[in-house]
């Protein structure tokens, strides 16, 4: 019997621990780059004109935003509004009351298939449900849209968190006498609700930088907020408009409110890693 | 305390000649864990008023057994119990009873102490608001009542507002017994209540289990054997699914001597084989 050399072993470990701590490397490096240079251009564009007036035609410099940053915040909400409850109880459905049934698998599945949805279909969905009907561009649609794809987010987080209290607590509520939904509802909701909240922001900060499905249905406006029935501006639509515009001062702003979004976005998602922890202590 | 010698004969806490009257009659129970069947034909009268132990080796049913009694193993889909277990004549197993109102008939404590995601005081209300209509200063009252009843009001009453998991172990364990009693149950199913606790709360919850007895009818699972034998008037001796004897605690401690050391499981094999039926003398 003879004992293989050990160079070879340790040669291909060596290899594979470089390429794998490179592609972990890049994929930060990448992160950090797009961190970066989003603020250092989006940086400028920020001042108190920028989150308290109105947009101003190319050229003429000043103004700002704040028509865009009411709307994304109008639409977010609005589509929070109409994905949470509906996700909630979906998620509800599938850990406590599916029981593995067939009708849960094909649910769960569906909640998978939609969460890999390309948005702009989702957006042409809403356009032909809302835009079509009404005759015009409409924040209502935008609002749909986004919860469309907010909703298989939230009803995943939910089965999984509720899935993670274990049994035993069900078991001492239900003992009691309490029936099953006050169970879930008033015991098995709040041992989860830290990782419920999770996975509510992560659904927003999903959907707050979505663009595609806003193009079809909010479009845009260069005008004040005024009600989801009407075109509603946006931030994301913004960018896109102003970012392939030739005018520096609109570009300026498109960096603006990159920075404005991406930090967002950023900001959430970190708030949803802390309350998670939190949990879990 | 008794004298748990050789020689002394064990003297149960409470013990008379005449069978008090069943609370619950279990009938030819079989159960089982989807294909795995789990009891087998378990027979048993519970004794209302007194501490009925269940005893045996682990993974030998008790905790299966008591938990068909208030069908809390429903919550998952493929268990399944068949027979009778009558609660004073009726069949709690027939597909009309009311689930909640049974599980407010008989409560149950489990073998580690889990406090809801609620305060102390909401703890012990949670299951007062699923089954009475009572106004704040009454559900209050009915929460001390259960707080004194547990033998923890003292020790809680100035922090009621605070989360039941900020307890210690004995004293959450002493909470979910205020949490079942506060319904007024007439039973208490207790599943190994003082494994998952300290020697000193175990003490705790033992006394208690004597005063709880004047009120409610005890079935108590339980891998100490000191313990049946301190605080039980009836032992029920299960072994791989089967209840290999039941009688009075002293009658069968001192049958199988099972103070003295763990029955050998050849023998338990032999009595099991054998399939003598029920209460009738051994050699």
């Amino acid at each position: 019997m003879k004992l293989r050399p050990p160079t070879g072993r340790r040669l291909t470990n060596l290899t594979v621990s470089i390429w794998a701590g490179a592609s972990a490397l890049l994929g930060i490096f990448i992160l950090f780059w797009i961190l970066y240079v989003v603020l250092v251009r989006g940086l400028g564009a920020l001042n108190l004109e920028f989150f308290t007036h109105l947009p101003t035609p190319p050229g003429m410099g000043g103004g700002g935003l704040a028509n865009a940053i009411v709307g994304t915040l109008f639409l977010t909400a609005a589509a929070t509004l109409i994905a949470v409850p509906l996700g909630l109880m979906a998620g509800i459905y599938l850990a406590e009351f599916s029981e593995d049934s067939r009708a849960g698998d094909y649910s769960r599945f569906s909640a998978n298939v939609l969460m890999g949805m390309p948005s702009i279909i989702v957006g042409v969905f809403a356009y032909a449900l809302v835009v079509v009907p009404l005759g015009h561009f409409s924040g209502y649609a935008g609002a749909l849209a986004l919860s469309i794809l907010m909703l298989p987010v939230i009803t995943r987080t939910t089965e999984d968190m509720l899935r993670l209290v274990p049994n035993t607590l069900r078991e001492s509520a239900l003992a009691l006498g309490a029936p099953r939904w006050k169970v879930t509802l008033a015991i098995v909701f709040r041992a989860a609700k830290g990782g419920l909240i999770t996975g509510i922001l992560l659904a927003v900060a999903r959907v707050s930088g979505e663009t595609a499905p806003l193009l079809f249905t909010a479009l845009n406006s260069p005008y004040w907020f005024g009600s989801l029935g009407e075109p509603t501006p946006n931030l994301t639509v913004t960018i896109f408009n102003y970012a392939m515009s030739p005018y520096p001062d609109w570009q300026q702003k498109a960096w603006g409110a990159s920075l404005l979004i991406t930090f967002g976005v950023l900001i959430l998602t970190v708030l949803a890693r802390f309350l998670l922890r939190e949990k879990k202590v | 305390m008794t004298d748990f010698s050789l020689s002394n004969p064990i003297m149960p806490a409470y013990y008379d000649a005449s069978l008090p009257p069943a609370k619950i009659s279990v009938r030819n129970l079989n159960f089982f864990y989807g294909p795995q069947q789990a009891l087998f034909r378990n027979s048993l009268d519970i004794a209302s008023h007194r501490v009925t132990a269940i005893i045996g080796p682990s993974g030998c049913g008790k905790s299966t057994h008591i938990r068909v009694y208030n069908r809390i193993y429903q919550l998952y889909p493929d268990y399944l119990a068949e027979g009778e277990v009558l609660l004073d004549g009726q069949n709690i197993l027939d597909a009309s009873q009311d689930l909640m109102e049974l599980r407010r008939r008989l409560g149950m404590v489990f073998q580690r102490p889990i406090p809801f995601p609620l305060s102390i005081y909401d703890n012990v209300s949670f299951g007062l608001r699923q089954h009475y209509r009572l106004s704040k200063s009454e559900t209050a009252d009915w929460v001390e009542e259960a707080l004194r009843g547990a033998a923890l009001w003292d020790e809680v009453k100035d922090f009621l507002h605070r989360p039941g998991t900020s307890l210690s172990g004995g004293q959450q364990q002493r909470l979910c017994i205020a949490r079942a009693i506060v319904v007024k149950p007439e039973v208490l199913l207790m599943d190994e209540p003082c494994s998952a606790i300290d020697p000193v709360a175990t003490a705790k919850v033992e006394e208690l289990i004597l005063e709880l007895k004047s009120e409610y009818t005890i079935v108590i699972v339980t891998h100490n054997m000191q313990q049946a034998a301190r605080i039980s008037d009836f032992t029920a001796f299960f072994y791989r699914g089967h209840i290999l004897d039941f009688g009075a605690t002293k009658d069968i401690f001192n049958k199988y001597s099972l103070l003295d050391d763990i029955p050998r499981k050849e023998h338990l094999d032999a009595l099991l084989q054998s399939d003598r039926p029920l209460g009738t003398p051994l050699s």
